[in-house]
């Protein structure tokens, strides 16, 4: 507990362990109902009925995706034109310098590479990757969490959050494995 | 909305053995630690045989490599008239090959298809791999690679040139180049998950620290699950046109030439089929061995195998129409020179290759029809290889015999490959098998939480 600034909790929050998918999706609904917000679940494969419970619905993906795309597409064939008709323009077999029809390739090309390039980016800054210390990790047996375990964190910064009150909310969802995590 | 009730429910009919995609009484548990098993376990010695074996060949590249740059391609067999000889037709044989894995990884997944699951790993590293291969030839073939930085790609230069958009050439560059990074990104995406599970089961520290670094702080949140289950999807979105794209361009190379034998509108679709038929045959390949090897039958089950055997005669199909309607447009066309390309494919001093070709890309296949053979696994593999040998061969015919024999009889000429020639391309398949060994080595060669998706249990609503 050093160097932490005032006014931070003194844990980061309380985990609670469940052994199947079924369990967990149960309790992120209760968790959600009960009022708590800043939570979030820890799932060995994607879970798209956990992400719903908790209510993350929306990912801006798809629109920063098509922005890289059309980005892409319009970088690609304006380097084909800057090159043929601008800098450097050259009679190859008469055909005209903006020989569009012959820009289309390249064209598509970058399109895709700029689209794809956003949506991996586009993932690992949405989720703050590469991150490499998260308190999670300090719960031992949270190195199942990628083996065949399911978790469930509130989070100490949630207004309900209550050391004692949280702890048992989280009992009553049926599960006796309960951590704090420390930061 | 999924009640947990439904997550308990059993399978709604009991599988034949040839029906599932994953054998009985798996659990997360277990497809985790048999699978991240192969790779934190101590090697078998079958693997450093494969692996030594693999680098021993890969050492005759390096030779074919060290020579040809000392002496300049004339090493090679290629010259006018067939100016294009074994470098390309390796090249598009590869290049076809790594289409599978993207086919596996992307449209299945697009279309659903449950049963990619456990093969798309391996398949996209092939991919890879197949790429690496392929990028060695249009590379080398330039003869001064260190120059072909402004041959083939777009920069600002102190010479001022650019590139020539109109060529399908530098088409070419863009689709491959695009294609080597997207599929690499889409394998590496797949393996975060992965990755993770590694750190966190690695006994050895530096293994942990590695893998540590590699999955990026991974750690299975529903927030990241949900961007990440997008970004897949849109990655999958974006590479069925790519993959699609990549041999309608190599095509190109060839159809917007004049050349009889190569100008032909068929050329696009019967490549891409080919590719994927080409693909899948490779798949298969590597498939059967490894299931064997690690005892992967769980997983890599006979339902998968005849899949694969499935779309390999579909495509199949697909590519032998091509070679009719080649045979029929060289008649149709009434073009001279056309009528006689075909007839001399058929019946000139290369008919040889072009009656193996039919033999092993035609005609073999068609045994895949009968559900015993398609489900019987050592015919399974010797007619994926065929299916290699003729896919390059079609390569070889479509190359050699089309220009062979120029418009004029005073430039006609044989080709064949040298010593260098086969060198490197047996060479690119040490390169091909060390990858892929190492592969299987370090990382999971079947996706660990896809495969955990695919257990009984595993399926809230969404899944099913």
């Amino acid at each position: 507990m050093k160097g932490r600034a005032p006014g931070t909790p003194p844990i980061y929050g309380l985990m609670a362990e469940f052994h199947s998918p079924g369990d967990v999706v149960a309790a992120a609904v209760k968790v959600h109902e009960a009022g708590y917000r800043k939570v979030d679940a820890y799932t060995p494969y994607p879970i798209e009925a956990v992400a719903e419970a908790l209510g993350f619905h929306h990912s801006p993906l798809p629109k920063m995706v098509l922005a890289g795309g059309i980005l892409g597409g319009l970088s690609g064939f304006g380097l084909c034109y800057w090159a043929s008709v601008i800098e450097y323009p050259f009679n190859i077999g008469g055909r005209p310098f903006n020989s569009w029809v012959s820009f289309i390739p390249p064209t598509f090309e970058t399109t895709i590479l700029f689209a794809a390039l956003t949506a991996v980016l586009g993932m690992l800054a949405l989720n703050g990757l590469p991150e490499p210390y998260h308190p999670v990790f300090n719960v031992p047996s949270f190195a199942l969490a990628t083996r065949d375990k399911f978790f469930i964190c509130i989070e100490a910064r949630d207004p309900k959050f209550d050391r004692v009150a949280t702890r048992r909310f989280l009992e009553g969802l049926g599960t006796n494995e309960i951590y704090e995590v420390e930061h | 909305m999924a009640s947990p009730t439904d997550a308990a429910k059993p399978p709604a009919t009991l599988q034949t053995e040839h029906d599932r995609l994953i054998a009985p009484g798996h659990t997360f548990g277990s497809v985790t630690d048999q699978i991240s098993a192969i790779v934190l376990t101590k090697a078998p010695k079958g693997w450093w045989l494969g692996f030594g074996l693999g680098f021993a060949v890969l050492q005759l590249l390096l030779y074919a490599i060290a020579h040809l740059l000392f002496r300049g391609i004339g090493v090679w067999g290629p010259n006018i008239p067939v100016g294009w000889g074994m470098d390309i037709i390796n090249f598009v044989w590869w290049i076809g090959i790594g289409h599978a894995g993207t086919l596996i990884s992307a449209i299945l997944l697009l279309l659903r298809q449950e049963w990619r699951t456990s093969i798309n790993r391996f398949a996209e590293a092939m991919t890879l791999f197949a790429v690496s291969c392929a990028a060695f030839y249009p590379i080398f073939h330039t003869g001064r690679p260190w120059l072909s930085i402004y041959w083939l790609f777009p920069y600002p230069n102190v010479m001022g040139l650019w590139p020539n958009f109109r060529s399908p050439l530098i088409w070419d560059v863009f689709a491959v180049s695009t294609y080597a990074t997207v599929s690499a990104m889409f394998w590496f995406v797949g393996l975060i998950p992965d990755l993770a599970t590694l750190r966190d089961r690695s006994p050895k520290k530096a293994a942990k620290v590695v893998y540590g670094i590699l999955a990026m702080g991974w750690r299975g949140s529903a927030r990241h699950w949900h961007n990440y289950e997008t970004t897949y999807l849109l990655l999958a979105g974006l590479a069925t046109p790519l993959v699609l794209s990549v041999h309608t361009v190599v095509s190109f190379d060839f159809a917007v030439g004049l050349v009889p034998g190569w100008h032909a509108t068929i050329f696009p679709p019967y490549f891409v089929a080919g590719a994927i038929y080409a693909g899948f045959a490779m798949v298969l390949t590597l498939a059967i061995p490894l299931r064997k090897a690690y005892g992967l039958e769980d997983f890599i089950t006979l339902k998968h195998l005849e899949n694969m055997a499935k779309v390999m005669l579909a495509t199949g199909l697909i590519v032998a129409y091509g070679y009719t309607m080649e045979a029929f447009m060289g008649w149709y066309s009434a073009a001279r020179y056309e009528r006689f390309m075909i007839w001399n494919r058929m019946t000139g001093p290369y008919a040889a290759m072009y009656w193996a070709l039919i033999l092993c890309n035609v005609i073999a296949p068609n045994t895949l029809w009968v559900k015993n053979l398609r489900t019987n696994v050592p015919f399974l593999f010797f007619i994926s290889l065929v299916v290699s040998v003729g896919m390059w061969l079609e390569r070889y015919v479509i190359i050699v015999t089309s220009l062979h024999r120029d418009f004029l009889p005073s430039s006609w000429g044989m080709y064949s490959g040298t010593f260098y020639d086969w060198a490197a391309f047996i060479g690119t398949m040490g390169l091909f098998v060390t990858l892929l060994f190492l592969f299987v080595r370090l990382l999971p060669a079947i996706s660990i939480f896809e495969m955990r998706t695919m257990v009984p249990g595993a399926a809230t609503e969404e899944h099913k």
